[in-house]
């Protein structure tokens, strides 16, 4: 709680308030600005050169520059108004270097000439300073310069040129419908994102890219006056690499929860009227839903769900610069070390098989290249239960005996420094066709969880606890009621070695993460885990509930 | 230019106030200049320079309000950025929370927090001398620091001026046996940096990685429970303190969605809800944590009672929950301050039967809004107390606790040290609810 963090409470600074799970929070702008060009590719190679040249100038062995303008548009509502349109814009330079076998970073927004050769300088001086401390000296992976190339998300509409009015008239439509349906309050919010990175380096490479994502949510609250309950359901959409078109629903798209459930779950297309409908009704059975009975469950995690669970119990612990111990003093460590994967512990049954990515189309992960200019890729982590390897940066390659970059290095935005970041980590589906009814009727007590809620996991992700959106009873393989004040605490191994069976492909999708945080100074990142739904047997299940005096 | 004086960021705003034809206008200028150092491993990681301006430009024609900024400083951008928020404001619907800009304020004059800040090379010297203390005793350092000087200016045409610059350093450290089997941190903020004794604090997180080596394994359930301040209150995260501090908001509690909200309708706003020691205030004039003078909208701030003898006294209001509800606004503050006794966190410790030491707590999360019922698990540095003394290093547990219920469950309050802007002091607490072990360490 710093002074900081509270200047900006009201008035002006609202905007950027809300906007916590925003990567940069840049400066305000108005909408129609954000359709300007920005500098044309020549402008910024120019200028790329003219950091790159001043920082070998003044000693530096490596240098990269990063001119970013990276744009957010976020609308908030509630009920029947619109609370805020934020348009930022955040456009600067970022320039590191490694001098004297050491990091070194510095940035601005004169992006001139005389501001870049500066920042180049400085960085290369805060370089040297540090230097004289140093006790590894960085090793970067050989990587070849790609020359002048780009890559542009594949997206069919830009959300940034869809009128203000329009998407306006979806979050009241929105909140229009759940109030219809009786829900005491309604929030909902559609934030986008637009990432123009140029990338420069002294190993030869030019890169520009245009990197788009859009997030869709809402929140309902139900409340019972006369006890004083409420209850609140959260949008089971994600947020995604994609255009404006992923607010289009296709049929296809759309997939149904186990009989019994009411669920429904979105692949890449999202119908917002849909969730909200169900969302309402849903709330208002939570209000009188069943309390859970703590005790060992079979649990059946739907996508939306499993995709956090991923993210917390193997995305970050296979993160390699936790492992070796750089997020020691903030994000934490890991228990999946060198030594225990030499070990050859299983850390899953056999069932799971996990791949990192950072180039399938339409999840947040995907770019051409990462923030170092490192071509992406798909990998496996781990292999029928197996951890096979980690997540890794130039600079980490070679302490794991490696030679190349996973690709997986990012920056929220010009002005801070790029570091190893997550790449999406998905849970492949089952080989063997397996619906989701099929999966449930096989479960003689469990659980069926659809959305992510309450999260929490330990430094090294040993311990976590998750809670969900909406629960639900099985009892000899059909869903039978609503329950609520359900969470569940597992150790991250004993949880995936107790994974019994996932569903097959016609149920994979993909689950967001718009902000992980991790760095310091903090920063964020957006992610996408994919799964179908999947089986663990005999999970330790909570009841939530306190009563105050 | 990321620094501005008053003269010099005042005279910029009224520059753009001039090409204002809104019916009101509101300008507010923020920047920074900031510097960071961050290792791990005993060696150094990354470091960086930040520094910016910006530019926000906020126009009104009725009920309708647009807004834009820009950083860049010339007149035509100037004049440009001024036009484009009249040009949305135009186009945006007209607001049923409208509340007219503020007119001319009279604001406190916080302590100064000038400083002679930290250099790339005296940030490297201070990271140097914490990872040569760690390495002499084959432990392994990870640690941040990070200061600078930031300023905010506000400006309208109802003539408000407001002005305020700030600096602020920041370390925090964390220490780890070369087996990874002991852990420790300590963490502390001040205006001036000349008062930041790294060396002491690795001192702290190294004493207290080497004993928490063969942590035991306990049954969790309910102990007595020590938190120090850096387990009640997080400079970045959702934490104990902070999360039912931000939950005192009035308008959640009227709309009945709120540990706050009154059974049948309204708010708690005066009843008695903790223990009788608890006392909470806010007060930009403090010299330990000088506040902010202003909120975002110019509205100053000032000695607030939040919590008095245990009855909640004060709910933040917005202006238009305030307007409508006949109340005064709330200018949210920049900090708290929890008042206590004199007793060190080892005095604390010798008073102590049976007990739980716990150093810092991590990845807090709301489980139930309704009772403010909130998960996370102890790290680095947590200890079993028997008769007076630390007797073993435990193994990490993970927590389900209410804030609410754990100020009712006092059983003694230390003296309040400085963390995150805020005083807070260590607290012995009864019944704290563990739910679970960790391995981690």
């Amino acid at each position: 709680m710093k002074r900081r963090d509270f200047v900006g409470l009201t008035g002006l600074a609202t905007g950027a308030l809300f906007l916590p799970s925003f990567p940069s929070l840049g400066n305000t702008v108005d909408p129609l600005r954000l359709l300007e060009p920005g500098l044309d590719v020549a402008q910024k190679k120019r200028l790329a050169d003219v950091g790159l040249n001043a920082a070998k100038s003044a000693g530096a062995s490596y240098a990269d520059v990063r001119i970013g303008r990276y744009l957010n548009q976020s609308i908030f509502t509630r009920e029947k108004q619109v609370q805020g349109i934020s348009s930022t814009e955040s456009f600067g330079c970022g320039i590191r270097v490694i001098a004297n076998g050491t990091w070194g970073f510095a940035s601005t927004n004169n992006v001139t000439d005389a501001g870049i050769a500066k920042a180049a300088q400085l960085a290369v001086q805060i370089a040297k300073a540090n230097s004289k401390v140093q006790k590894e000296k960085v090793q970067l992976a050989p990587q070849r310069g790609y020359g002048e190339v780009s890559w542009k998300a594949p997206i069919q509409t830009n959300a940034f040129e869809v009128p203000i009015k329009d998407k306006v008239d979806l979050l009241l439509g929105v909140n229009a419908k759940a109030l219809d349906l009786g829900v005491s309050f309604v929030n909902s919010i559609l934030s986008q994102v637009n990432e123009q990175k140029y990338f420069a380096s002294t190993d030869g490479s030019y890169i520009d890219q245009d990197i788009h994502r859009i997030y869709p949510s809402f929140g309902v609250t139900a409340i019972d006056r006369a006890s004083g309950k409420f209850r609140s359901r959260q949008a089971l959409s994600s947020p995604v690499g994609m255009g404006y078109e992923y607010l289009t629903p296709k049929a296809a798209d759309k997939v149904a929860g186990p009989t019994g459930s009411d669920i429904i779950g979105y692949k890449n297309s999202y119908d917002m009227l849909e969730d909200v409908a169900a969302a309402a009704k849903q709330v208002k059975q939570k209000l009188t839903a069943k309390s859970v009975v703590p005790g060992k469950y079979d649990l059946v995690l739907d996508p939306h769900h499993l995709g956090l669970t991923i993210h917390e119990s193997v995305g970050h612990p296979l993160e390699l610069d936790r492992v070796l111990g750089y997020e020691a003093n903030y994000a934490g460590t890991s228990f999946a070390t060198l030594e225990w994967k030499a070990k050859g512990i299983p850390y899953g049954s056999k069932q799971v098989n996990i791949v990192a990515d950072k180039v399938t189309p339409g999840t947040l992960g995907a770019v051409g290249y990462d923030d170092e200019g490192v071509k992406t890729k798909r990998w496996d982590l781990i292999k029928e239960g197996r951890l096979v390897d980690y997540e890794k940066i130039r600079d980490q390659a070679h302490m794991v005996g490696q030679k190349e970059s996973d690709g997986c290095c990012y920056s929220q935005s010009w002005q801070d420094v790029q570091f190893q970041r997550m790449p999406n980590v998905s849970l492949q589906p089952g080989k063997d066709r397996l619906s989701v009814d099929e999966l449930v009727s096989k479960v003689d007590k469990g659980i069926y969880i659809a959305g992510n809620g309450s999260f929490s996991i330990d430094q090294q992700r040993y311990n976590f606890q998750f809670g969900g959106q909406v629960f639900y009873a099985i009892e000899k393989g059909k869903i039978t009621e609503m329950l609520e004040d359900v969470a569940y605490q597992a150790n991250t191994q004993e949880f995936w070695n107790s994974c019994a069976a996932t569903c097959d492909e016609r149920d994979f999708r993909f689950f967001g993460a718009f902000n992980d945080g991790k760095g310091q100074p903090s920063q964020s990142s957006a992610v996408s885990h994919g799964s179908a739904t999947t089986r663990f047997n005999g999970v330790n299940v909570i009841n939530t509930a306190r009563k105050l005096g | 230019m990321a620094i501005l004086s008053k003269d010099e960021a005042q005279a910029l705003l009224k520059k753009v106030l001039s090409y204002s034809t809104a019916d009101e206008c509101a300008v507010s200028l923020n920047g920074r200049t900031t510097g960071n150092i961050r290792y791990a491993r005993n060696s150094v990681s990354t470091a960086g320079s930040q520094n910016s301006v910006s530019l926000a430009v906020e126009s009104r024609f009725g009920k309708r309000s647009g807004i834009a900024t820009c950083n860049e400083f010339d007149d035509a951008t100037l004049k440009r950025c001024v036009q484009r928020a009249e040009e949305i404001a135009k186009l945006a619907p007209e607001s049923p929370e409208y509340v007219p800009l503020l007119g001319p304020q009279t604001y406190v004059s916080p302590p100064s927090t000038a400083a002679t800040l930290l250099t790339a090379a005296t940030r490297a010297q201070a990271a140097a001398d914490s990872m040569a203390l760690c390495a002499a005793k084959n432990l392994t350092a990870a640690g941040f620091l990070d200061g600078g000087t930031r300023f905010q200016a506000l400006r309208n045409s109802k003539g408000l001026e407001a002005y305020q610059q700030s600096t602020n350093t920041d370390f925090s450290v964390t220490v780890r046996t070369a087996d990874g089997r002991g852990s420790g941190y300590a963490i502390a903020d001040v205006t001036d940096p000349a008062k930041l004794n790294a060396k002491a604090l690795t001192q702290r997180a190294a004493d207290k990685a080497l004993n928490s080596v063969n942590a035991k394994a306990i049954e969790p359930g309910k102990y007595t429970v020590i938190l120090e301040p850096a387990a009640l209150m997080d400079g970045g995260d959702l934490s104990l303190l902070g999360g039912l501090m931000y939950g005192l908001d009035a308008r959640s509690a009227d709309e009945g969605r709120s540990f706050m909200t009154k059974k049948g309708g309204g708010n708690r706003k005066g009843e008695k809800l903790f223990d009788e020691r608890i006392n909470i205030y806010s007060d930009p004039m403090n010299a330990e944590v000088p506040g902010s003078a202003f909120d975002g909208e110019g509205l100053p701030t000032k000695r607030l009672s939040w919590i008095e003898k245990g009855v909640v006294k004060q709910l933040y209001y917005s202006r238009f929950w305030a307007e409508k509800n006949k109340t005064a606004a709330t200018a949210f503050p920049s900090g708290f301050i929890m008042t206590g006794g004199t007793q060190s966190t080892a005095e604390l410790i010798k008073s102590t039967a049976k007990g739980i030491l716990v150093t810092r707590l991590w990845y807090i999360r709301e489980v139930d809004p309704q009772t403010l019922l909130y998960t996370g698990l102890t790290r680095d540095g947590t200890f079993y107390i028997e008769n007076g003394a630390i007797k073993f290093p435990i193994k990490n547990l993970r927590f389900n606790e209410s804030p609410i219920i754990m100020l009712n469950n006092i059983e003694a309050i230390g003296r309040p040290q400085r963390l995150a802007g805020c005083l807070i002091p260590p607290l012995k607490i009864r019944d704290f609810t563990f739910t679970s072990l960790s391995d981690a360490i």
